[in-house]
């Protein structure tokens, strides 16, 4: 580590620290104030954040205008909480599905001739580069009534009528799947990669069969790469907006499209803070615990 | 030793990246289809290319997205690099996990807090909404993707060569360009084109802070989407893959020809 070389001069460490204490840090304090106040009827719709010019009795004004009311009135009503709960179980089910997709691509990749993998990885990382709304959108027309997936399943005479995938939840999380699926592949392929192949020859040394080593062996050293995959689908995936507005239905309640309705449509910016102050809270958990995986392993180099 | 591909691994993989690109081929075949009808095969044609260029909405909505996309991810690759330079070489320094923190965790916040939360500082701050702002926001979350790619490759890197420069009277900025920077640029030049697909590709963080004015492409293609599939937004999608991978090919041929000539040297 940087112990004993000359450590980089302040400036440099001050720029970036600045930047994201201005444009990352600030704006999360300004979120949090405004889901305590009310809205007006201005442009922009809320009240001033802070008059100076008041003096000490505007500092008494603004601590008096601040309370809780947007959070009694998120937390009880239903379609919020339904919302939230909506968010995270599909988040939930399409990491565990992308689990059981990812792991046997990532260890194909891992098990393929040396000259393949850095072809495999570039193909895996190629969709991460394209539109993520594009990618969204190819679905669209595959799933509708009249799409390529009913056709296909009318042709081979596998149903009888169109199945409505389109504006359902799992269209949803065929979508999250779908769009999160190098995510998930590339932290488990790392792992996979780095393990040394001998522990398995001393493991089938020692007589156990090939599923016998593979449980005791290969998958504990993947299990790093497999939480922080799960982390880094999971976590944008509760507050995905994009997914469930284009292939979910009107019954698809997400919370990034409830926040977004919240302040596009009904340009409530209150409520809108004070569902993004609540996400974030459901949240903080799992980005501590994502954090802490990329600074051990920054550390451990 | 390895076993190979067992036919296990063989139909993992193929199903796997048939999962990936199929959506995707299909995509592009139809933006060749001469009928309007989504799912009815007309005939090829390239009638929906021609209708691009005709659409000053459409064409002026990409000029801002490259234009947003070239600013933001040229601030963001002198940001993420310095940031990178911070988070492996500073050791530890108060504040360092508040820091670590900031870098990492817009990684992973949903869009739509950091979109709303963006907004919310440009409007405190009574700053137009616009050109700028988008600029700004990009900046904001893809430096956090430079610092990490950058970071990857400062970790492996053998510091004896920065150390006999000083040795020789080099100053800090110059070693830092002629002998750190050539070094890491590969990872710096692959931090500005994923700051740069990142910034063309984002819908939320834009519709949150842009202004009249300022509308980008994937807002653009958004408003048409919702109201359903069509063979222009197909096509436009084409263009833009096409765009984005063949950036993303001949910066890794030019990568790999300058390994080739750097070993060549050596």
């Amino acid at each position: 580590m940087a112990d004993g070389h000359k450590r980089p001069h302040p400036i440099v460490a001050a720029m970036p620290y600045l930047w994201l204490a201005a444009f990352f840090l600030v704006p999360f304090v300004i979120v949090f104030r405004l889901s305590l106040s009310d809205d007006v009827l201005a442009q922009p719709p809320y009240a001033p954040l802070f008059e100076w010019s008041a003096g000490w009795s505007g500092v008494r004004e603004f601590f008096a205008g601040l309370d809780f009311e947007n959070y009694a009135f998120v937390l009880t009503d239903s379609l919020y909480i339904e919302a939230y709960w909506q968010s995270i179980w599909i988040a939930a089910v399409s990491t565990a599905i992308l689990m059981l997709i990812g792991f046997p691509v990532a260890y194909g990749m891992a098990r393929a001739p040396q000259g393949w993998r850095p072809i495999l990885l570039m193909l895996i990382i190629l969709p991460f580069w394209t539109s993520f709304l594009i990618r969204v959108y190819a679905w669209m027309g595959i799933l509708t009534r009249e799409g390529l997936l009913n056709q296909a399943l009318l042709a081979i005479g596998l149903i009888d009528e169109p199945l409505d995938i389109l504006a359902t939840n799992a269209a949803v999380i065929l979508g999250i799947v779908y769009s999160y699926l190098p995510f998930m592949v590339l932290p488990l392929y790392a792992a996979l990669e780095r393990q040394d192949d001998t522990l398995l020859e001393a493991a089938a040394d020692l007589g156990a069969p090939p599923w016998k080593s593979f449980w005791l062996v290969t998958f504990p050293l993947a299990l790093p790469g497999l939480v922080a995959g799960s982390l880094l689908c999971f976590i944008p995936a509760v507050g995905e907006f994009v997914i469930p507005d284009l292939l979910g239905g009107s019954d698809t309640l997400m919370i990034g499209r409830t926040l977004w309705t919240e302040f596009f449509t009904n340009r409530s910016w209150s409520v809108a803070s004070t569902i993004a102050v609540l996400l974030l809270l459901i949240l903080v958990v799992p980005i501590a615990l994502y954090q802490n995986i990329q600074s051990r392993s920054l550390e451990r180099n | 030793m390895r076993k190979g591909l067992s036919w296990f691994n063989l139909v993992s993989l193929t199903l796997g990246f048939a999962f990936l690109y199929l959506p995707i081929v299909l995509l592009i075949v139809y933006s060749f289809n001469d009928s309007r009808l989504v799912a009815v095969w007309g005939g090829f044609s390239t009638r929906w290319y021609a209708e691009i260029w005709q659409n000053a909405a459409l064409l002026d909505a990409a000029w801002v997205t490259l234009r947003v996309a070239f600013v933001s991810a040229t601030a963001a690759t002198i940001l993420g690099t310095l940031a990178a330079l911070t988070l492996v070489r500073r050791g530890r320094f108060r504040g360092r996990l508040l820091f670590s923190g900031m870098v990492y965790a817009p990684l992973v916040m949903p869009e739509v807090i950091l979109g709303l939360s963006l907004l919310l500082l440009f409007v405190a701050v009574e700053l137009d909404r616009g050109f700028w702002t988008v600029t700004l926001a990009h900046t904001t979350f893809t430096m956090c993707f430079v610092a990490v790619v950058v970071q990857s490759r400062l970790i492996g890197f053998d510091r004896s060569l920065e150390e006999a420069a000083m040795d020789l009277g080099a100053t800090p900025f110059r070693t830092f360009f002629s002998v750190t920077l050539p070094l890491i640029f590969p990872a710096v030049a692959a931090g500005w084109i994923l700051a740069f697909t990142l910034s063309l590709d984002d819908l939320v963080i834009a519709s949150f802070t842009t202004g009249p004015g300022a509308t980008t492409l994937p807002m653009r293609i958004y408003s048409q989407v919702r109201l359903g599939v069509t063979p222009e937004i197909n096509a436009v999608s084409t263009v833009f893959i096409a765009f984005v991978a063949m950036l993303v090919i001949a910066a890794s041929l030019a990568m790999k020809w300058q390994q080739a000539r750097q070993r060549a040297a050596a």
